[in-house]
C-alpha cells in the first residue's frame, strides 16, 4: 500500500525487537470474540489512485458544480471568486500538516496568521475582540447565544423571524437545552416589532442583517430596546462581503457578532467546511468560546504569539469550561485572512458595489416578468421574490433547463403556507448579464 | 487531542543573547516576518475589480460610514508574507510528529485533489437535489464505509468535529432517556478522559462524576459499577484509552452499563488503532464519534476544520439530528423537515446549517477507497506495531508506567527516570525541537505524573522511527547522567525561544492595533 512504508522485513525485525511472534500477541488485550476477519467487512480492497481517482470523479461529475449554469443560489453560503494564491498557500505543507499550534516555538506561522485574523475579523464587525474562529455561522450563532445566557444569567433567547431557519434550528437544539429559546414571526420583506417581545428573562435578540430573505435591517433601534430591558443583541451576517458595504454590527451597538465566513476564501463545498466569526466587546472577553492567539514576547525579547486565557477552554476547565469546542476552523480561517488580505480595503469594497450592483440588476430584470414581484425593499446581494406558482416546482422546472435559480424559502420553512410563493435569489461579482437574461428568459417560460 | 499544561511552567525567564548579530534581524532562510497591517499601505490592492458605479437607493440607508481600515497589499507581497508565515511551522510533511492522541498521520494529496473537483467543491448546499445526487451518493459510501468499519447500523453526519460529535450523542442519548419517560442526569466518565468529555457532557446539561483507573491503567470496574444506578445516563470510555491501553474489561462494562438503563458512549479518538480488525458495534457500544482528521487522514490544517460522524446503536439511531439521507426509488434524498420522517424517526434536533463537512467527507472516502479494507487493517497494525517498537526501545531509558505489556498505537511514560536531574517533561520535550521533531503530547492524561505520550502512526519507515529512537535515548542517558545544558532554556534554534505565556494572558493583546501618531511602515 503506497502509504505504508514499512515491508514486511522491517515488521519482523520490528516483532523481534518487541520480543513477540506476530501483530496478533500486540492485540491481546481485545477480547478474542471481538476480533473479527476480513471477510467480515463487505467493503472493498486497496486501490491505486488512479482507480479511486476515476470512481470519485465520476461521482462528481453527476453533480451540477455552481459555476457551470447561471446559478443564483445564497442563503446562507455564495458563490464568489477566491484568488488562485489562495489555494496555493493553504496547501503549503507546513499550514496543511501542521497541528493546533500548542507548542508555540514552532507553530508561529499559525499563531501569527490568527492573530492577523482575529485583527481582520474586528476590524469587519467592527467589534472590540474576535476569536480564532468556530465551526461555522450556524454554531457561532448557537455560541453566541450561551454567552449571552452567561453574561446575563438569564434562560431566555429571542430570535428574529429574519434569522436563517437552520441557524434557529441550531441555537435551539443546544440553547434550548438549560434555557428558553423563542422565535418571532416570520416576516419576509419586512421588520418584525421584535423588541415588543424583550422582557426581564431574556438574556438576548438574535437578529440577522442581511436576514434570510436579504433584507437590510437597522439594528440601533433593537440593540437600544434590548439594553434598556438588561438584555444583550447578538448580531448574525451570513454574507460578511456585505460588510465591506453595509454599516458593521458594532457600530449599531451589537454585543456579540456571529458571521459565516465562507465567502471570503473558501469554496461552496455542499455546506462545509465553513468558517464561523466570532467578536464581541472587550468586556465580555472571559466568557467568549473558542481559541484565542495572543501577542507576546519570548525569552530572547522577541515579538511572537501564543494560545491565551485558555483557562476559558475544555483542556484546562473540563467540565467548567466555556463551551467544549477543541477546534477552529483553522484552514478555512487561514484562506480567509489570506483572501483578505489581497482584498484589503479598496478590493473588499469594490467587490461589496459589485456584488450589489448585480443584485440590484438581476433584481430589477426578475421583478419586469409578468406576475413576479420584488419583496425585499434593501438588500446587499440577495433578495426574495413573490412568483404566482409554488417556488419550488419553479426551481425544478428551472434546473431542467440547466439554471439553478436560487432557494425556494419552502425548503427552509416547509410549514409556513406564505413562504410556498417565496424565491430567495442571490448575485454575485460572479453573475454575468448572461445569466440574469438567461435566467429571467427561462422564468417567464415557467411561469 | 488537546494538551495539557497543568503544573507546567508558563513564564520563560531569561537567556544570554550570543548570537551573531545580522543587520537584517533575518538569519539566512529564517526570515521575521511583520504583520500584514504593519506591511500594508493605502491604494495597494492584490486583486483587480473595477470601481463599479451604484446607487444607494436599495441599502436602507446602513450603508458603511467609516473606513474598516484593512491593510491594502499587492498578490506577490500577501504570498511573500504567507509563505514566510508558513516556514515557521512544524508540519508533518517535513518530519516525524508524534504526538499522542492526536494522530499526525500522512495526509495523501490526492485526497485534496479529490475534494477539489468543482462537483464537490463548488456544489451548493440547498442547490436542487436533483443536481446533487452524486454529492449524496459520496455521504451515502462513507456512511455505508463507517458502519461496516464499527458495526453499527446507523451514523449521522452533520457534527463538524469530535468535540460536536460527543455532543451529537449524548443529545441522542438525552432524547433517547427522555422518550423512555425517565430522568437521568449523571455521567460517568474515566479520569483518564479527554478534557472535551467532560465539557460536553457539562455543556449537554449533565452532571459529571469521575472514575477512577487502576494501577494498570484501566478503568475501575468495581468503583464504574458501584457508581452506576437510576441516575447515570451514560458512561463516555475512551478505548483504546488516552494511556494507550485497550479496556480489557469493555464487554462487560458495556452490560453493565445497559444492565443499569444507562448508554455507553465511546470517545472513538483512538478508533485508528482497531479499524479493521474490531467493531465497536461488537463490543457493546451505543454511539462513537469518528474524528475523520484522525483515523481516516483529512488534515489537521494548524487546528481544524476536522469533522465527526457519530455512529449509532439501534436503541439511539432514531434519535439521529436532521438532515437525515435517504435512497429510494427517486434517487437520494436528503429529509431536512419533521414532517416527511421516515417511519420511527425522531430527531432531536440539529447540530449546524447544512449537512456536515463535505470537504472532508471527500478527502475521507479517497482515503478509505486508496486503502481498502486490507489497508485500513494493516493501517492499524502498522501503528500499534510502530508504538510498540518504541515502547520496546526506549522503556529501559524512559519510565513506562504501564511497559509490562503491550500499548496499542502510542506509547505512555512518565518522568520518573528525570527524577533527580532537574529535567522536567517540559524540558525534555522542548529539547526535541532543538532535534528537529515536534515534541510528543506531555502532561496528558492526567493519570500519570509528567506524562509523555508518543504515537507515531503507520506513516513513518523503520529508519525513520530508528533515528528518533536513537535520538530521544541519547536525550534521555544525557538527562541521567546530569548533563543538562540542551535541556534548560530548551528550545535555543527554532524561530522562537519559549514564550511568555503568563505575560500573554495577564494582559491580553488579541489584535494589532495602530499606533497613535506613529507612521505605518512605509507610508
Amino acid at each position: 500500500m503506497r502509504y505504508h512504508p514499512l515491508t514486511a522485513a522491517d515488521r519482523a525485525a520490528m516483532l523481534a525487537k518487541i520480543g513477540v511472534g506476530s501483530v496478533d500477541a500486540l492485540f491481546k488485550d481485545v477480547p478474542k470474540e471481538a476480533v473479527v476477519p476480513l471477510s467480515a467487512f463487505d467493503l472493498p480492497d486497496t486501490q491505486g489512485e488512479l482507480e479511486v481517482d476515476r470512481k470519485l470523479s465520476r461521482m462528481a461529475a453527476k453533480n451540477t458544480a455552481a459555476g457551470a449554469a447561471p446559478f443564483f443560489c445564497g442563503a446562507g453560503a455564495y458563490k464568489h471568486h477566491v484568488p488562485a494564491a489562495v489555494d496555493h498557500l493553504i496547501q503549503r505543507s507546513e499550514f496543511l500538516t501542521s497541528y493546533t499550534p500548542y507548542q508555540p516555538e514552532i507553530a508561529q506561522g499559525t499563531l501569527q496568521y490568527m492573530f492577523e485574523f482575529q485583527t481582520q475579523v474586528a476590524l469587519l464587525t467592527g467589534m472590540e475582540v474576535a476569536n480564532a474562529s468556530l465551526y461555522d455561522g450556524s454554531t457561532a450563532t448557537a455560541e453566541a447565544v450561551l454567552m449571552a445566557q452567561r453574561v446575563t444569567k438569564r434562560p431566555k433567547a429571542i430570535l428574529s423571524g429574519g434569522l436563517h431557519p437552520h441557524y434557529a434550528e441550531t441555537v435551539e437544539t443546544v440553547a434550548g437545552l438549560s434555557g428558553i429559546v423563542t422565535r418571532a414571526p416570520v416576516t419576509p420583506g419586512k421588520a418584525e416589532d421584535i423588541a415588543k417581545l424583550i422582557d426581564s428573562d431574556t438574556a438576548c435578540v438574535v437578529v440577522q442583517s442581511p436576514d434570510v430573505f436579504g433584507l437590510i435591517r437597522d439594528l440601533k433601534p433593537i440593540a437600544a430596546a434590548a439594553h434598556a430591558k438588561g438584555a444583550l443583541l447578538v448580531a448574525v451576517v451570513t454574507e460578511v462581503i456585505s460588510l465591506g458595504l453595509l454599516e458593521a454590527p458594532g457600530f449599531q451597538d451589537a454585543d456579540i457578532v456571529a458571521c459565516e465566513g465562507q465567502s471570503i476564501g473558501n469554496g461552496l463545498n455542499f455546506g462545509g467546511p465553513y468558517v464561523g466569526l466570532f467578536a464581541t466587546k472587550e468586556k465580555y472577553l472571559r466568557q467568549m468560546p473558542g481559541r484565542l492567539t495572543g501577542e507576546t514576547a519570548d525569552a530572547a525579547g522577541k515579538r511572537g504569539y501564543v494560545l491565551t486565557l485558555s483557562t476559558r477552554e475544555q483542556h484546562i476547565r473540563r467540565e467548567k469550561a466555556t463551551s467544549n469546542i477543541c477546534t477552529n476552523s483553522g484552514l478555512c480561517c487561514l484562506a480567509f485572512t489570506i483572501h483578505l488580505s489581497l482584498l484589503g480595503e479598496e478590493g473588499l469594497t469594490r467587490l461589496a458595489r459589485i456584488n450589489h450592483a448585480k443584485a440590484s440588476a438581476l433584481a430589477d430584470k426578475l421583478a419586469a416578468v409578468k406576475g413576479v414581484s420584488l419583496v425585499t425593499p434593501a438588500f446587499f446581494n440577495e433578495f426574495t421574490l413573490k412568483l404566482p406558482k409554488p417556488a419550488a416546482e419553479v426551481v425544478d422546472a428551472l434546473a431542467a433547463k440547466g439554471i439553478i435559480a436560487g432557494v425556494p424559502a419552502s425548503r427552509l420553512l416547509p410549514h409556513d403556507p406564505a413562504a410556498k410563493a417565496l424565491l430567495i435569489v442571490a448575485a454575485t461579482e460572479t453573475t454575468t448579464d448572461e445569466d440574469a437574461d438567461a435566467f429571467a428568459a427561462a422564468l417567464s417560460e415557467v411561469l | 487531542m488537546t494538551m495539557n499544561n497543568q503544573g507546567r511552567p508558563t513564564a520563560p525567564g531569561t537567556i544570554e543573547a550570543n548570537e551573531l548579530a545580522t543587520i537584517s534581524g533575518d538569519r539566512g532562510l529564517d526570515h521575521e516576518e511583520p504583520l500584514i497591517f504593519e506591511i500594508g499601505r493605502e491604494g495597494h490592492c492584490g486583486v483587480d475589480l473595477p470601481d463599479m458605479q451604484m446607487s444607494e437607493s436599495r441599502l436602507g440607508g446602513m450603508r458603511r460610514r467609516a473606513p474598516i481600515g484593512l491593510p491594502g497589499l499587492s498578490e506577490p507581497e500577501v504570498i511573500r508574507h504567507y509563505v514566510r508565515l508558513s516556514r515557521m511551522n512544524y508540519a508533518i510533511d517535513s518530519g516525524l510528529y508524534p504526538l499522542g492522541s492526536c494522530t499526525m498521520k500522512h495526509n495523501p494529496r490526492l485526497n485534496e485533489k479529490m475534494a477539489r473537483l468543482p462537483g464537490f467543491g463548488d456544489l451548493h448546499p440547498l442547490a436542487p437535489q436533483s443536481t446533487t445526487q452524486g454529492a449524496l451518493e459520496l455521504i451515502s459510501e462513507l456512511m455505508k464505509w463507517l458502519t461496516t468499519l464499527t458495526g453499527m447500523p446507523a451514523v449521522a453526519m452533520s457534527p463538524k468535529a469530535g468535540a460536536h460529535g460527543e455532543l451529537c450523542g449524548l443529545l441522542a442519548i438525552r432524547a433517547a432517556i427522555q422518550a423512555r419517560g425517565e430522568k437521568r442526569n449523571r455521567i460517568l466518565v474515566p479520569e483518564s478522559a479527554h478534557g472535551t468529555n467532560p465539557a460536553t457532557a457539562a455543556f449537554a446539561g449533565f452532571v459529571i462524576d469521575e472514575v477512577r483507573g487502576t494501577a494498570d491503567g484501566r478503568v475501575d470496574m468495581v468503583e464504574l459499577e458501584g457508581k452506576l444506578g437510576p441516575d447515570v445516563a451514560a458512561i463516555m470510555l475512551t478505548n483504546p484509552n488516552t494511556c494507550g491501553l485497550f479496556e480489557r474489561d469493555i464487554r462487560h462494562m458495556a452490560d453493565a452499563t445497559h444492565k443499569a438503563g444507562a448508554y455507553f458512549y465511546c470517545d472513538g479518538a483512538n478508533f485508528n488503532a482497531i479499524a479493521g480488525r474490531v467493531r465497536p458495534g461488537d463490543l457493546g457500544i451505543d454511539a462513537m464519534h469518528i474524528n475523520l482528521h484522525k483515523t481516516f487522514s483529512t488534515p489537521h490544517g494548524g487546528g481544524g476544520p476536522g469533522a465527526g460522524p457519530v455512529v449509532l446503536s439501534a436503541a439511539l439511531a432514531p434519535f439521529a439530528p436532521l438532515p437525515l439521507l435517504v435512497h429510494d426509488a427517486d434517487g437520494f434524498r436528503l429529509i431536512e423537515d419533521r414532517e416527511q420522517l421516515p417511519q420511527g424517526a425522531q430527531p432531536f434536533g440539529r447540530m449546524c446549517a447544512f449537512h456536515g463537512q463535505m470537504g472532508m467527507f471527500s478527502r475521507a472516502l479517497s482515503y478509505m477507497l486508496s486503502h481498502g479494507r486490507d489497508g485500513v487493517r494493516q493501517a492499524s497494525e502498522d501503528a500499534v506495531l510502530s508504538a510498540n517498537y518504541i515502547l520496546a526501545s526506549l522503556k529501559d531509558v524512559m519510565s513506562a508506567p504501564f511497559g509490562d505489556g503491550p500499548c496499542m498505537h502510542e506509547a505512555l511514560f512518565d518522568d520518573h527516570f528525570l527524577d533527580g536531574t532537574g529535567v522536567t517533561t517540559l524540558d525534555f520535550a522542548k529539547a526535541m525541537i532543538d532535534e528537529g521533531y515536534h515534541p510528543m503530547t506531555m502532561y496528558f492524561p492526567l493519570v500519570v505524573h509528567g506524562a509523555m505520550l508518543i504515537e507515531p502512526t503507520e506513516s513513518e519507515s523503520k529508519e525513520s522511527l530508528d533515528r528518533f529512537i536513537h535520538v530521544l535515548r541519547e536525550m534521555a542517558l544525557e538527562a541521567k547522567a546530569k548533563k543538562t545544558e540542551r535541556f534548560a532554556g530548551a528550545p535555543r534554534l527554532a524561530p522562537r525561544r519559549r514564550l511568555d505565556e503568563t505575560a500573554a494572558a495577564r494582559k491580553p493583546i488579541l489584535r494589532w492595533k495602530k499606533k497613535e501618531g506613529v507612521p505605518q511602515a512605509a507610508e
